[in-house]
């Protein structure tokens, strides 16, 4: 886990330390013994199905659902066994859990009201939070009178009332239409950089995480399959589980031959590192972006693009999916018995080599992103 | 935590033992206090009750020695049960008694003369029971020595043993068995014409457009604002010894099973409707388009779809009207004539015989079914929930001539019923002297003049009503609350559920009696709460506890899980968003609780017979002791004073339910 947590660039502080975390629930282990350590403004996003801890794993943090062992301490302070009052956070849950009889602004000031503040004061600050979030007109309003986005909006200025060190987001977006969800997701990045308050949020939705977070914690089964910085969690799986879970890949049964390259029927191919004992049954992963087509016909004439002859071959085009920007080409070659390879070729690509159902083409793994993981049962 | 890096790997994390926040130690505090009332007002009661009824008493001869002294020195000692053996004076049956027996020393003496001048000495071997001289109680184990004057005035006491003696007792006393059949038929029988009548408003409520639908409503729910006892006067003017219309029912005899089960009908008519409506109104509407498009009949829909839609609501609606039939003691007293049931047994055991472990065994008897009949309603209940799809379309009925013309009859024939029987209650009170002098009169508003505590009564029950509706909101909405938000404490809430749903299946009567055993007992220092107003605000609580419980809960569960979190990340104290944000949201449920809470405190009978004293009559009561006395028409006068009084008490819970709505549930309104 060590290795997985040699993280980023960022040279900040340490805010958050999450040691050994377990938390059961009678006989059910909803968290195993997981760690973290999370810096000072960054933003953290725990991915993963449902019913992986993601959401326990939060509430522990605000303690909520007190953790039965290890410890969290933030800034310094050992908070293990502190109630949620007595802790250091704001939150948004996926409800929003808007007081529905109180106006907008009551339910921003709620936090403010008897923190010794006057009520000039209060109305001040909630005017600026109001503004804050493009809202500064509907602070008379009750919640059930505003968008899902707006409500979603007074939520979150409502948790930053009071200023607080750490910001917790459970599933704050699902619960909007998609257009929204992608506008608001933009919206609560910039704020959140611009605040620069450190941030903790539970999502199952992987592009959420890809596009926000400074780094993903990628949880399954109450243990966390992988920390990283998005491009890494995308380029980088750690596990199949991450691999199969964040983003499309396909999987094709082999066995290891040397520790740089991998048997799929009679084919070997180039792959990366890996220290699988040969002749061991494996799964080859690779990204539908990753199998690139050839210019010319077959591998027989030699005419490649990379000038380079492994992990090159033939395949026949099954079908063919236009998504707009690209196509989804499903590939067959007897070397992979029934399994269908996904491609996604750009546009351009396509018409330059006139692929075609029915066709045959000539097609490369590409060697640096082709993984070997052992079989495993943990997938999604 | 700064040196994790040099333990070793297979040290475990350091277990956290969450420590407890201010507010979570208030609301265990409240969680405590809560469920200690019940503990006192439900659990404690009900367990002396069982222990009542298991304990016997009976006159222990052996125990007891006598030596008498007729100038002549002292005899030799010799027990009672020597004395008997040759006198047989006292039946072996008759040993066995109520912890109030006694038995005369001198039935053993039959020379006995006050004016003799024998002497005698009396005492007991075994200081298991006791003796006594004129109110003097001595249970120790000396000789005491008595002249003959004195000694007249001796009676001896049971000793008390714990067994199954009294249950022998009763199932083999066969006019007290007799009752076990009689209340099983008739509750059975009420419930099937209940269930079958309501049903059939309910449904033309519901799937039909015919006129006047409100005021229907309104109608069937008024025998819920009357005490159970007041449709048997009405049923007494109208088919009584002397009654008005006497003459249809062909020489039957209308004290006895048909009056009750009339009565019944009557009085549990709302009870069933307003769960039958309930389930009706669920049912979904795309069911009846997919049976229209197959071109099912009006028939065959009503069998296929509309029976099995709302079956759980007719079993339910079953067993409730069961129990409270069965558990029903007014009307039975009122109109029963000779015909013994299980409720009216424990009364007449308790108040004509002063038999209280006898009232205790008939009280664990109706236990058995009002138990098996509300574990029947709470499982079907929670069926029903899971029957409930967020998707499901309201059904909207279809203007239909001739089947709308149909429905407004049955309701109409219904309504006339209903209001037929009050109107006679109002009638009988109004006349002077049904049914020679047939002039109207107030005469018989005179309560004063009357058994039963006056006009006294009848503001006593609206202390009552008040203290009841106030304390019980207050007590039932906290222990909701705590049930409902605290975190943890699985076992202990569980608990509370548990005691907090009892009530329903404890009979008024049963729980009343228990109260008597409780807090009657010197030994307890609860004791100065008995014969006050106090335990009869306990009783009418905790005899409703029940459905005011569900109802707060089912508001609670309305709100937001996360609202306590949320407060508590904002640093707020849990009763500042109890106070801003739970109590408004909830004030709907809570003007019902109270509503509820006080009409059932001025109907209600059984709950509170036993307890009130002379200083605490209460207006139902007075109904029935006022008719008791052969005062019918003032009984009526009262009756029809208690609803009145619980219609003004629904108009103004309307009236401030409104304007605190406006101002509380703006929210609401888009």
């Amino acid at each position: 886990m060590s290795e997985q947590q040699a993280v980023s660039a960022e040279s900040a502080k340490s805010y958050l330390q999450i040691d050994r975390l377990t938390k059961k629930f009678g006989d059910f282990t909803a968290l195993d013994e997981v760690s973290l350590e999370v810096y000072e403004g960054e933003f953290i996003c725990f991915l993963g199905p449902s019913g992986c801890g993601k959401t326990t794993f939060l509430r522990a943090i605000a303690g909520l659902d007190i953790q039965n062992s290890g410890t969290v301490s933030q800034a310094g302070k050992d908070i293990s066994a502190l109630p949620p009052s007595e802790r250091d956070f704001g939150i948004v849950f996926q409800s929003y859990a808007l007081f529905p009889n109180l106006t907008c602004e009551r339910n921003i000031g709620f936090g403010l009201e008897n923190q010794k503040a006057n009520k000039a004061d209060i109305a001040k600050r909630v005017a600026e939070l109001l503004e804050m979030v493009g809202l500064p007109d509907q602070g008379k309003k009750y919640p059930a009178q505003l968008s899902g986005g707006q409500q979603q909006r007074i939520a979150l200025v409502r948790a930053l009332a009071t200023s607080p060190g750490l910001l917790l987001l459970d599933e704050p977006l699902s619960a909007l239409d998609a257009k929204v969800r992608t506008y608001l997701r933009h919206e609560m990045k910039l704020l959140q950089r611009r605040l620069g308050v450190t941030t903790v949020m539970v999502t199952h939705d992987q592009e959420e995480a890809l596009t926000m977070a400074d780094r993903i914690v990628v949880m399954n089964q109450g243990v966390i399959e992988q920390i990283g910085t998005p491009i890494e969690i995308y380029r980088e799986p750690s596990t199949l589980f991450v691999a199969d879970f964040v983003g499309a890949m396909n999987q094709i049964e082999g066995k290891a031959s040397s520790n740089n390259s991998v048997k799929v029927g009679d084919t070997t191919f180039t792959s990366r590192e890996h220290n699988l004992q040969t002749d061991s049954p494996v799964i080859v992963a690779i990204r539908p972006e990753d199998i690139v087509p050839h210019r010319e016909g077959t591998s027989s004439q030699g005419v490649f693009e990379t000038g380079d002859t492994e992990n090159i071959f033939d395949a026949a085009v099954e079908d063919m999916e236009f998504l707009g920007s690209f196509w989804r080409v499903s590939l067959n070659n007897s070397d992979f018995g029934d399994a269908v390879l996904i491609a996604d070729m750009s546009i351009n690509a396509v018409r330059h080599m006139t692929v075609e159902i029915g066709k045959t083409i000539s097609v490369e793994f590409q060697s640096d992103q082709l993984r070997v993981f052992p079989p495993n049962t943990n997938t999604v | 935590m700064s040196n994790t890096a040099e333990m070793p790997v297979t040290d475990s994390a350091p277990v956290i033992r969450p420590k407890t926040s201010k507010d979570d130690r208030t609301m265990i505090g409240f969680m405590l206090v809560i469920g200690l009332y019940l503990i006192v007002a439900l659990a404690f009661p009900l367990y002396a009750m069982l222990s009542k009824s298991f304990s016997t008493y009976s006159f222990d001869l052996n125990n007891f020695e006598f030596q008498v002294d007729k100038g002549a020195g002292w005899s030799d000692p010799v027990t009672a049960q020597a004395l008997n053996e040759d006198l047989q004076v006292v039946k072996l049956e008759e040993l066995a008694t109520s912890s109030d027996g006694r038995l005369a020393a001198t039935v053993f003496f039959p020379d006995f003369s006050f004016r003799s001048t024998t002497k005698y000495r009396l005492r007991q071997i075994r200081a298991e029971s006791s003796f006594l001289v004129g109110s003097t109680r001595i249970a120790d184990t000396e000789w005491h020595e008595f002249e003959s004057n004195k000694f007249r005035r001796i009676v001896l006491r049971p000793s008390s043993a714990t067994g199954l003696d009294n249950f022998r007792v009763y199932f083999s006393t066969p006019a007290l068995f007799r009752s076990i059949e009689n209340s099983l038929f008739i509750a059975t029988l009420s419930t099937i014409i209940t269930v079958c009548l309501a049903f059939g408003f309910a449904y033309a409520l519901n799937r039909s457009k015919m006129r006047f639908k409100g005021l229907f409503r309104l109608i069937a729910m008024a025998p819920i604002l009357v005490p159970s006892l007041l449709p048997g006067i009405a049923l007494v003017y109208l088919f009584g010894n002397q009654g008005m219309i006497k003459g249809l029912l062909f020489g039957e005899s209308i004290y006895g099973p048909i009056g009750i089960v009339i009565g019944s009908v009557f009085f549990t008519f709302p009870h069933a409707l307003i769960i039958i409506t309930t389930a009706l109104a669920i049912s979904d509407s795309r069911l009846y388009e997919a049976a229209v498009s197959l071109r099912a009949s009006r028939w065959k829909t009503f069998w296929t779809v509309t029976i099995p839609g709302a079956r759980y609501g007719l079993i339910s609606a079953a067993f409730v009207v069961f129990n409270l039939v069965i558990t029903d003691f007014g009307l039975p007293k009122v109109i029963g004539g000779q015909y013994n049931m299980l409720a009216v047994d424990i009364y007449k055991q308790v108040i004509g015989q002063q038999n209280f472990e006898m009232g205790a065994v008939v009280s664990v008897v109706l236990l058995i079914p009002a138990l098996f009949a509300f574990s029947i309603d709470r499982y079907v209940q929670k069926r029903q929930v899971a029957q409930l799809s967020a998707r499901s379309v309201p059904f909207e009925a279809k203007p239909h001539r001739r089947f709308d013309l149909i429905c407004l009859f049955y309701c109409a024939v219904v309504g006339i019923f209903i209001v037929g029987l009050i109107a006679i209650c109002q009638y009988a009170a109004l006349i002077k002297f049904w049914p020679y002098q047939l002039s109207l009169s107030l005469v018989n508003y005179d309560f004063n003049v009357m058994d039963g505590g006056g006009w006294a009564s009848y503001s006593h029950s609206i202390q009552l009503g008040i203290y009841t509706a106030i304390a019980g909101t207050i007590i039932v909405f906290a222990g909701a609350y705590v049930v409902e938000k605290t975190n943890g404490f699985f076992a202990t809430r569980s608990a509370f559920q548990f005691l907090a749903m009892m009530p329903m299946a404890i009979p008024g009567l049963v729980l009343g009696l228990a109260y008597i055993f409780f807090f009657n007992d010197p030994a307890n220092p609860l004791n100065g709460l008995y014969a006050t107003m106090g335990i009869l605000v306990v009783c009418t609580v905790t005899h409703f506890y029940t459905v005011s419980h569900l109802t707060a809960v089912t508001a609670l569960k309305q709100m937001d899980r996360e609202f306590e979190a949320v407060a508590s990340s904002l640093k707020q104290p849990f009763y500042r968003l109890v106070s801003s944000v739970t109590v408004p949201v909830c004030l709907p449920a809570i003007l019902d609780i109270s509503i509820y809470l006080f009409v059932n405190a001025m109907t209600t009978v059984s709950a509170v017979i036993f307890l009130y004293s002379p200083d605490t009559t209460l207006a139902a009561i007075a109904v029935l002791n006022m008719d008791d006395a052969g005062d019918v028409a003032p009984a009526a006068a009262m009756g029809m004073m208690i609803f009145y009084t619980n219609v003004v008490a629904r108009l103004i819970h309307l009236f401030l339910s409104r304007n605190l709505l406006l101002k509380t549930q703006a929210w609401r309104l888009r």
